[in-house]
């Protein structure tokens, strides 16, 4: 019986939650959890980077500006492009994912999350808010190309209860779409994707004869 | 090595009086600035190009040739030169007549110019930007070195049987840089001509700069100039300065806090960190300067943006002196000191071209293709 070689994954974790501890980051680390241990399970080695928003907050209104990210968003940023898997969190404010969430997204190269395994999650001060993750977050992600999981959750206040149907639904839930990421990140082995545009190094360089050629065309 | 000033020629009120100055004013002070530059010594004064406001300077060559008349030794050039809204054939008629009546003293700035509604105003269209500029240097390159061009292309109408005039004096055309922040494109354009790379640092982090440079480095030695170290580097800087570091903090805060380009952003403390801007004692500016070199390599021309936020002429004046004999001086110096043999100190200059005739890249259209016969 042969078995595959056990292979490294990192998995980033995007909370844009705004408070400390938040509700937002609370479900972010299930869906880690839970992803992380399917991985495990399947014999993979899982590394996680957690992201809260909320502390690039100024970073990230500083590049809106100047064009230019900072030390550690640029840091955020290259994580983000080097991730098996990620895991993107917004609180639903008014109707739609957060300002904060967005600016985050706005800022990343084009193509930086192309091909990427990404699990969608939202939280809600009430369930009425659920559709949010798929008719605001899902074509956000499907305009990055990023690959969502069938499976995105929105953990509604009522869902934090801690008791009855509606926990034992979230944990269901949480199992279900870290499962789903799991599997898309080892369904993507060796898949090639689309680059995020180099800023340096000759490795992506075209030729300038080429690019003349290309040019006149 | 080349110190100079570049002006992006903005009009823009100063915060501490309210005041905007005319764009009369704000002409006469960009000249001002560009004879105070010689007056002191510096070598170069470098003007932008703008076609909306808030902006003056649309028709460089008026106002360098204006200077051109008013000086003797300074070096004229721009920062940049559109060569994508630009009909290339206007830029070589315009620049080798600069370079007639200025007696040589002109090099250009290729660039792509950022501003989308500015291109369809002259034809253009942004999204075309990097192919324009592709494209139109290398029809530039061949008017100001065939003396009858027949040439078509994709962005202008056909040419047949066209001569530039006037030909560029003594033959030599004017060097040039290519100015890009971020685009490896213009970087591989610029080392596939042999002709000099200036990247405009000015907000930008070291890990940055010294990735685009490096990258310019290593494909200029790929297409047989000669070694990356000694391929031709310029950058940018931003200074500002007092005495004492602290009154220099004080005076320039309320010019960085309401500064188009600045204000509402990082503050004045966390920008001096991440890009070159120093605000402090001309001591200071020289050890902020020289560590350009420490990541981009041995380079050959410096450039100060000292005129912007709002500062009043009078302060510009000042800091152009204050360059000139505290922080030049010391900065040519200390560069030379540490630049290894082989490396040149200066780019290309009217006189080394002509010396150089056929040696040099800039005397071919495509220099990489006569180095590729060399070698069989």
């Amino acid at each position: 019986m042969t078995t595959r070689p056990e292979r490294h994954r990192s998995l980033v974790v995007v909370s844009a939650g705004l408070s400390t501890p938040s509700s937002t980051r609370l479900l972010a680390d299930r869906l880690a959890a839970s992803a992380s241990a399917a991985l495990t399970e399947a014999g993979d080695t899982v590394t996680i980077e957690t992201v809260e928003l909320r502390e690039l907050a100024h970073d990230l209104t500083d590049q809106l500006l100047t064009g230019v990210p900072s030390e550690r968003l640029e840091q955020v940023q290259t994580s983000l492009a080097a991730a098996d898997g990620v895991v993107a969190v917004s609180p639903i404010f008014t109707a739609s994912y957060s300002g904060l969430f967005k600016t985050f997204l706005d800022l990343l190269e084009p193509g930086l999350l192309a091909g990427k395994p990404v699990l969608l999650g939202a939280t809600a001060g009430s369930a009425r808010h659920s559709l949010a993750l798929d008719q605001a977050m899902r074509p956000l992600f499907a305009y990055l190309r990023a690959v969502p999981t069938p499976t995105g959750v929105v953990a509604a206040t009522s869902d934090f209860a801690g008791r009855g149907e509606a926990e034992d639904d979230l944990s269901e839930r949480v199992a279900r779409a870290g499962a789903e990421l799991a599997a898309f990140v080892r369904a993507a082995d060796g898949r090639t994707v689309d680059e995020p545009r180099p800023t340096g190094g000759t490795a992506a360089l075209t030729p300038f004869e080429q690019l003349l050629a290309q040019a006149r065309r | 090595m080349q110190f100079g000033i570049f002006s992006v020629g903005d009009v823009t009120p100063d915060p501490t009086t309210g005041r905007t100055p005319s764009e009369a004013e704000r002409i006469q002070a960009m000249t001002a600035i560009a004879l105070k530059a010689e007056e002191v010594g510096l070598d170069v004064f470098a003007t932008g190009e703008h076609h909306n406001p808030p902006f003056v300077p649309s028709s460089p060559t008026t106002m360098l040739g204006w200077i051109a008349a008013r000086t003797e030794r300074l070096l004229l050039s721009t920062s940049t030169t559109l060569i994508t809204t630009n009909d290339p054939v206007k830029i070589a008629e315009d620049y080798a007549m600069l370079q007639h009546l200025a007696g040589g003293r002109v090099d250009l700035m290729m660039g792509r110019g950022n501003t989308g509604p500015v291109y369809p105003w002259f034809g253009q269209d942004i999204r075309q930007g990097i192919n324009l500029a592709l494209e139109n240097y290398d029809l530039l390159r061949r008017l100001w070195r065939e003396d009858v061009v027949d040439w078509q292309g994709r962005f202008r109408s056909p040419l047949q049987g066209f001569t530039s005039t006037p030909r560029p004096l003594d033959g030599v055309p004017p060097f040039v840089w290519h100015g890009s922040i971020r685009s490896t494109e213009i970087a591989e354009q610029a080392a596939f001509y042999g002709d000099g790379f200036f990247h405009n640092n000015i907000f930008w982090p070291a890990s940055h700069t010294r990735q685009m440079v490096q990258l310019y480095r290593e494909r200029y030695e790929a297409y047989g100039h000669g070694p990356a170290a000694t391929a031709i580097v310029g950058l940018g800087g931003q200074v500002f300065m007092a005495e004492r570091s602290q009154d220099a903090v004080r005076h320039f805060r309320p010019y960085f806090d309401s500064a188009p380009v600045y204000g509402g952003g990082p503050s004045l403390e966390e920008f001096s960190r991440q890009t070159p801007l120093t605000v402090g004692t001309p001591d200071q500016v020289v050890e902020k300067t020289l560590t350009f070199a420490d990541y981009a390599g041995d380079y050959q021309r410096q450039l100060f943006l000292i005129d912007h936020a709002g500062l009043p002429l009078a302060e510009v004046l000042h800091q152009v002196e204050l360059l000139g004999e505290r922080v030049v001086p010391v900065l040519r110096r200390e560069f030379e000191a540490r630049r290894p043999a082989g490396v040149p100190s200066d780019p290309p200059t009217h006189a080394s071209l002509r010396e150089a005739g056929e040696d040099s890249p800039n005397a071919h259209v495509r220099p990489h293709e006569r180095h590729l016969q060399e070698i069989r």
